[in-house]
């Protein structure tokens, strides 16, 4: 019925029949010829397959030594030194053309960090201007600073987490090769002396830096910083079975989410409030004071809460796949 | 050129770290070399913004002798954005850390060519 | 101020806090917070735009007690609440569909955490459509984009892991890039939100002070933007990203978060630097010629790929080239263009990655050409819907691909400049679209020979993916069909938009 062609396998149709197929690759030379199926029958499982699907057997085999990748791999350096230059010579040309460094009348020294400065402590109540900044009138950025910690601490656990409970024998195999308790000093007695004598003076020094945020430089992201560094120091010294005493990952869990939970009602409430232009209800107290500048005090204890316990997180994950 | 490079020094050297700090996290096949690039460019960034701020001759912004006239103080505003930025900093290179061990402990390579071809590989099979 | 104004903020808020209420429940509970938060919120935007359509403007919010310069502010206006009710539907879509296999491949302890990543996208894509303020914009786009390798992770298997981190890279380059025009922008107009950024703008421009910083920070900006949504050099993420990352997350991946950081580069366009003065600086011309190349390279790499995953998110590139290119024409009549095609796309490919899904279950889990032979048959349902969302990529009538067509089409023919180019390239990129994606119908309703001996299962998927494969084929002809209002809405928004 259909036209007997010798050369049918040649023709352009059936190429382009066997390309809507799947069966012929475009990059391919050549066609593949399909095993008859009397030959496909008598060939084992192996050899089955390979006549079945052919093109995906190909290997391609990439070696790396030999002249041409000598030559190309230092065209890629001078590739790479051209590129870096020019992307510098770029940015510089702009320098040369920005304002001058130190300068009083730059544009960015304008009415905005003129209101900040001279009616920063009346309206937020925070004698440090950069904490009052963060913390009252760019609320939002700092919320979803917040947030970019909290969600890092989340993809960190997916990646390194290591549940047993899961059941299957890798993840027990992952979390035996993780547990490198094996290698903690016992009672290693110049770390334990030393940690005795600093780790109280840091963690005292961590909490001053957060209940002093709104008074003096520091604040809830580097006084957290000092705590979690407290809180590691202590790990090493004294080894996971004492630490695990008073923090587990039940407690890790529950002090980040009652932080930022506290945090984001806070805010919701302020930023609803200032919407709305409703009086936001919250006591400035005296300036100047620890218990002063309404909401800001709290923020900064819940915002260094979550940073102590995240880079205690980390420390954690990255050494032992979890708390 | 309104200004010359060397009185904007601090924002030429940020400039010429973004540069090297961009074309590693580019260029290199090393994974934790990348990291250390990412780090570099982003820390040459929070430079070129601190220098934003200063302004000659003036004190930090914290309100000390109850001076509060806007001509006393350096601008507030980049110091902000700069401890925003370092802690987006932070979480990033902690991310991109934990995917390097996982990497690493899968492929036994920290080679992102290497990386990319046994995954084919393994792929294929 | 009507409670419908406090809508957009209360929408962020909800998101953001289940996300963080979700890191203690367990995964079940998890996803219904979630799937119930993402209603709400589509159904709050909704409202929000209705409420513009009535009053004809866009609004601020303030965040905080202080107006702007000083304190932070979003703004709502018809085309910030059309973007998010339809963002919000098919993030909807895509995680109904998408749910028997999420349970699938992810871990049981880890199921929270992938819900955490879907609410936290959420936030971010909404903070991006609504904020006026540059700084609060990185932040939320650094949000995104951890969200986003959360996403591509969660599977835990070895391509997905490379295909995190080769994402990871390219986007901290964009970031990188992103957060050095903002600094330069601050140096030089002092300004971190964008209409009082707009106003020492302008009158940087009629002083023809800083001529060289904005030019660099127009490009700069450009460039970022443009590495983290995949337009044509920047692409070589996009196939393994969409390629072996969880349906949902492939779906969601492709369809929003490319989305919003092309909405905000056209927010930064109107409302910061201005639209005279991005058309004047001739940046635009270098995006046109970018996505013109990213329309016919991106169907060329479509043609040559075997593993129809691949294939899909090269198309992608494709079509993202033709966004650019809508940017690129520079009129506001492209502009419109460009935005709808975003909405197409949107629903267009995470109906194809659901579909898509579901015929792969039906052929042993391969997804070469081979095996998919005679999928149509024993899916129905994906099979019909792969072929809906075929026809509309291809650009057949009643369908919305054919309206963003017609519509670069028509706008095309404004720019006498451009025309030529766009309109000889549009009907090569059709063809093109035309050669891979019904290569692949065909290959679908061809009948299976059986002596391959192929284990071929006949059955239907799960009722969640042919729930959100039907409704996607409903949203896509709802805008292929009634067009014409929601250009009208597009071409409003933009008009109040800066």
């Amino acid at each position: 019925m259909s036209r007997q062609r010798d050369d049918y396998e040649k023709s352009w149709w059936y190429r382009f029949r066997k390309w809507v197929d799947g069966e012929m690759d475009l990059l391919d030379e050549g066609m593949e010829i399909r095993v008859p199926d009397e030959m496909l029958a008598a060939m084992d499982g192996e050899g089955q397959d390979a006549a079945r699907h052919p093109a995906e057997n190909k290997e391609h085999t990439f070696s790396y030594d030999g002249r041409g990748i000598r030559y190309f791999r230092r065209f890629y350096q001078v590739m790479s030194v051209l590129l870096c230059l020019s992307i510098i010579f770029v940015l510089l040309w702009t320098v040369a053309y920005l304002p001058a460094f130190g300068n009083a009348g730059n544009p960015d020294n304008n009415e905005v960090s003129a209101r900040y400065i001279e009616r920063g402590l009346q309206e937020t109540g925070a004698v440090n201007i950069v904490t009052g900044m963060i913390l009252d009138y760019r609320a939002f950025d700092t919320f979803g600073e917040s947030c970019v910690l909290f969600i890092a601490s989340c993809c960190v656990l997916v990646l390194l987490r290591i549940d047993a409970a899961d059941g299957n024998e890798q993840a027990r195999k992952r979390l035996e090769e993780a547990n490198d308790r094996l290698f903690e000093p016992k009672n290693d007695v110049i770390l334990q002396k030393c940690a005795c004598v600093l780790v109280p003076l840091i963690l005292v020094f961590g909490i001053y830096i957060v209940l002093n945020g709104h008074l003096s430089p520091g604040g809830g992201f580097s006084g957290g910083a000092v705590l979690g560094s407290g809180l590691i120091l202590y790990l090493n010294a004294f080894g996971f079975g004492k630490t695990e005493r008073f923090f587990t990952e039940k407690v890790y869990r529950r002090l980040t989410l009652s932080a930022l939970t506290f945090y984001c009602l806070a805010k919701s409430y302020s930023f609803f409030t200032g919407a709305n232009h409703m009086e936001s209800g919250i006591p400035l107290g005296m300036p100047g004071r620890i218990l002063s500048s309404g909401l800001i005090l709290p923020l900064n204890i819940c915002v260094g809460l979550v940073v102590a316990c995240t880079m205690y997180a980390f420390y954690a994950l990255f050494r032992k796949g979890g708390m | 050129m309104d200004t010359p490079l060397f009185v904007n020094m601090e924002e030429t050297v940020s400039i010429i770290l973004f540069g090297i700090g961009f074309t590693m996290l580019m260029l290199h096949r090393n994974l934790i070399k990348k990291i250390l690039g990412m780090n570099i460019m982003d820390t040459a960034v929070y430079l070129f913004l601190a220098v934003k701020g200063y302004i000659n001759g003036r004190m930090v912004p914290i309100v000390t002798n109850q001076i509060q006239d806007a001509s006393a103080y350096i601008n507030p505003v980049p110091s902000g954005l700069v401890l925003t930025g370092i802690v987006v900093s932070v979480s990033t290179t902690a991310l991109m850390l934990a995917l390097t061990i996982r990497l690493y402990e899968r492929y036994g390579s920290l080679d992102l060519d290497e990386i990319l071809m046994r995954a084919k590989e393994e792929e294929r099979t | 101020m009507s409670m419908v104004q406090n809508f957009p903020f209360f929408s962020i808020i909800l998101a953001m806090f289940s996300g963080i209420a979700s890191s203690v429940l367990d995964g079940k509970r998890a996803k219904h917070l979630s799937l119930c938060v993402i209603a709400v919120t589509t159904g709050m935007s909704a409202a929000v735009l209705r409420f513009c359509m009535k009053t004809g403007e866009s609004y601020t919010y303030m965040m905080g007690h202080f107006p702007a310069p000083w304190g932070n502010e979003i703004r709502a206006g018809a085309l910030e609440g059309l973007t998010a009710t339809l963002f919000g539907l098919v993030m909807f879509f895509s995680v109904v569909g998408g749910m028997e296999h999420t349970a699938a491949d992810v871990e049981g302890s880890k199921q929270n955490l992938f819900y955490i990543m879907i609410d936290l996208m959420l936030s971010s894509l909404l903070a991006l459509i609504y904020t006026n303020d540059l700084f609060t914009a990185y932040v939320f786009v650094e949000i995104n984009t951890i969200a986003g390798c959360g996403l591509i992770m969660i599977r835990q298997k070895g391509r997905s892991l490379s295909a995190a981190i080769r994402y990871m890279i390219m986007s901290q380059l964009g970031s990188g890039l992103f957060l050095i025009g903002l600094s330069l922008l601050y140096d030089v107009t002092g300004h971190l939100l964008m209409t009082p950024a707009k106003e020492a703008v302008a009158v940087i421009e009629a002083a023809g002070l800083y001529a060289v910083p904005m030019l660099v920070i127009m490009a700069v900006v450009s460039v970022g933007l443009a590495i983290k949504s995949g337009l044509y050099p920047f692409h070589y993420w996009i196939p393994d990203t969409y390629g072996y990352a969880t349906p949902t997350a492939s779906a969601i991946l492709s369809g929003l978060v490319s989305k919003g950081y092309i909405f905000l580069l056209i927010k930064i366009f109107y409302r910061v630097l201005g639209r005279e003065n991005v058309i004047a600086s001739e940046i635009v011309n270098v995006l046109f010629v970018f996505g013109l190349a990213g329309m016919l390279m991106g169907s060329v790499h479509a043609i040559l790929e075997k593993d129809t995953r691949r294939m899909i998110a090269y198309s992608s590139v494709a079509q993202i080239g033709y966004i650019y290119t809508g940017i690129g024409l520079g009129t506001q009549a492209g502009m419109v263009a460009a935005v709808f095609h975003m909405f197409t796309h949107s629903a267009t490919k995470a109906l194809l990655f659901i579909s898509a899904v579901g015929l792969y279950e039906v052929s042993g889990d391969r997804k070469d050409f081979r095996s998919l032979r005679g999928a149509g048959y024993r899916n129905p349902l994906a099979g019909i819907g792969f072929t809906v969302g075929s026809l509309s990529m291809v650009g057949f009538p009643m369908l919305s691909g054919f309206i963003s067509k017609l519509l670069f089409a028509t706008s095309a023919l404004q720019s006498p400049h451009k025309m030529l180019p766009t309109v000889i390239a549009l009907a090569i990129s059709t063809i093109l679209n035309a050669v891979y994606f019904l290569r692949l119908v065909i290959t679908l309703y061809s009948i299976p020979e059986t002596s391959r001996g192929q284990a071929a299962s006949p059955g239907k998927s799960n009722w969640k993916l042919q729930l959100s494969v039907v409704c996607f084929i409903l949203l896509n002809l709802t805008l292929g069909l009634y067009s014409q209002p929601i250009v009208e809405w597009i071409g409003s928004g933009l008009a109040m938009f800066d």
